[in-house]
């Protein structure tokens, strides 16, 4: 059997949680610690912020971030979508700059304003 | 470039800096019958949010997760919305009060040199980050060595990864964030050194930016060698005792072309060289009374001009109090004589922010900001003036890293004039 260690960072207690083959957790001194321990091993999730090309008058990058946390084994993958992009300004913060990325239901939005 | 002759301009209330800080502090400061302007030397407002792409900011003053970028566009886009004059490009060169007003020269490609006579300044310019002279660090000196912030710039703005294999030391947040950043881009981050046998930066920084990439950390070490001749090409670090010398036979030593320093901020004070500012030997910014005035009878400070934050949500509310304070001022609602009563950090406790009470001008509740000098699970906060008990606050996971306050009321002083002091109790 295979048992995994992780630091639960729920909250600002940092409990060192194991967790084993059956989703068995010890070290967590309550239950959001099991909660966060099984998600980590089944489905781990992270929100990426990065930065795409635009074209504008003021700068080079645009800061962009997932409309939600997505899959840790697709981070590679978002950063490789990102760097196929060139927006051009206008562009508002919450603009859409992929849709559906990667087809997870998840989008990629702007987090800045860049008018010009 | 043409230098054109100088415009000379009257105002209220001059801002430097148009970060989070100088917005916050402009929105306070800003009534229907005063005038207000803030002067920036980037050609955009928001500071050093524009470059922190990274979420988790906002959580105390809008109860939700934003990026860096998000969180400034709330102020900018307030700041926009009440008409607040404002220049870019616009570097604040020095501060005079000759006589009864203070003069601020500043310069841009636009007006030139540019003066302005204001009834208050506040400064807002953030702070600097320590550079490879400052720490003193051994060995060649080569290309590739640069502060964390400053490639998070080249990064996140201009679009331009600093190198390819990549070590950091100082495994403060900055210094944290960067590992991941950098990875994301494509560079190996080999890893990260820190000094103290704890970091200094947040668990959850810890998880997500290096164990996700199982990016080691070399806690109570540092770097003992540099090698390159015009690019960085090898470093060395080694573990240290607990007086931080170097172990011998600890040696380890990465091929890297770039490090990272996160080593350390520093507010901004500089426009003020001309003026007897007061400075904290401490914080290195200026000292404050409950006001957030300085030494100086009309001079406010707030942000990391004034003292470093983690955290973008007690800049907003630290400058939201330093604009109220400039607006009473120029108001003539502020006592010009004061009576400070000093605030004292004793055991336990580095510095406190403010540094008095101005007696004078004290009739609200007070916040008093503060850092611990050490890690601790559980502690007190003890309030005393003299050997009287006023107030104490229990405290749980306290650290250097994380700002800790407490309230001042008027009615718990015993008298005017006894210090207060503050101390951490711990079992
Ligand atoms: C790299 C980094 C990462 C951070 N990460 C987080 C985080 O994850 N979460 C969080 O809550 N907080 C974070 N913080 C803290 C928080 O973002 C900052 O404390 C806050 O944004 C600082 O605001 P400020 O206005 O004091 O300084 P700044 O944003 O630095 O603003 C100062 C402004 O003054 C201008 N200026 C300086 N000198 C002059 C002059 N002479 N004339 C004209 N203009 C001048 C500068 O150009 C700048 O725009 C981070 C800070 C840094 C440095
Ligand atoms: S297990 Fe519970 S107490 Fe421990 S860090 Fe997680 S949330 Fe906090």
């Amino acid at each position: 059997m295979s048992v995994k260690s992780m630091i639960c960072i729920v909250c600002p207690v940092g409990c060192h949680v194991s967790i084993d083959d059956n989703h068995t957790v010890t070290g967590n001194r309550c239950k959001r610690g099991e909660t966060y321990a099984i998600k980590e091993v089944t489905n781990p999730t992270r929100m990426i912020t990065s930065t795409v090309k635009i074209k504008s008058n003021l700068t080079t990058r645009l800061s962009v971030k997932t409309s939600e946390p997505i899959a840790k084994t697709l981070i590679f993958e978002v950063m490789d979508a990102l760097n196929s992009v060139e927006m051009q300004a206008p562009v508002s913060t919450d603009d859409v700059v992929i849709k559906n990325v990667l087809d997870t239901g998840i989008d990629i939005l702007a987090t800045r304003t860049i008018l010009e | 470039m043409e230098r054109n002759e100088g415009e000379t301009m009257n105002v209220d209330i001059v801002v430097i800096g148009g970060g989070a800080s100088g917005l916050a502090a402009a929105l306070s400061a800003k009534d229907e019958t005063n005038s207000v302007i803030v002067l920036e030397r980037e050609h955009v407002l928001g500071g050093i949010l524009n470059q922190c792409i990274h979420n988790g900011f906002g959580l105390h003053v809008f109860r939700e997760e934003l990026t860096g970028p998000e969180y400034a566009s709330r102020f900018i886009e307030k700041f926009h919305a009440e008409n607040i004059d404002y220049k870019l490009d616009t570097t604040v060169l020095s501060i005079n009060k000759p006589d009864d007003c203070f003069i601020v020269e500043a310069y841009n490609n636009e007006d030139g040199a540019l003066t302005i006579h204001a009834k208050a300044v506040i400064l807002s310019s953030g702070c600097y980050e320590r550079t490879r002279g400052q720490i003193k660090l051994p060995g060649a000196r080569v290309a590739g060595i640069m502060p964390a912030g400053s490639a998070q710039r080249y990064l996140n703005i201009d679009g331009y990864l600093a190198g390819k294999d990549v070590f950091i030391l100082g495994s403060g947040d900055i210094g944290l964030i960067m590992a991941r950043r950098m990875t994301l881009e494509g560079a190996k981050v080999h890893g990260v050194a820190e000094l103290m046998p704890y970091s200094n930066g947040l668990t959850r920084n810890i998880v997500q930016c290096l164990h996700d990439f199982d990016i080691p950390l070399y806690l109570s070490h540092t770097v003992t060698d540099i090698k390159g001749t015009k690019r960085l090409e090898e470093i060395t670090i080694q573990e240290v005792d607990e007086n931080y010398q170097p172990i011998a036979g600890t040696e380890k030593k990465f091929s890297v072309d770039t490090l990272l320093l996160s080593v350390g901020l520093v507010p901004d004070t500089m426009v003020f060289e001309s003026m007897d500012l007061t400075l904290s030997p401490i914080t290195k910014g200026a000292i404050v009374d409950h006001t957030y005035q300085s030494n100086i009878p009309g001079i406010f400070a707030c942000g990391n001009a004034l003292h470093v934050h983690d955290l973008v949500d007690w800049v907003t509310i630290e400058s939201e109090k330093a604009g109220a304070s400039a607006k009473r001022y120029v108001a003539g609602e502020i006592k010009e004589e004061r009576n400070n009563l000093t605030i004292e950090p004793r055991e336990g406790i580095r510095y406190t922010v403010p540094q008095s009470i101005d007696m004078n001008n004290f009739k609200e509740p007070v916040t008093v900001m503060f850092r611990v000098t050490n890690k601790y699970d559980v502690g007190t906060f003890t309030v005393k003036q003299g050997d009287t008990i006023i107030q104490q606050k229990k405290a749980r996971f306290i650290a250097p890293a994380e700002m800790e306050s407490l309230m001042i009321k008027p009615e718990q002083l015993i008298d005017q004039t006894t210090p207060i002091t503050i101390e951490l109790e711990v079992k």
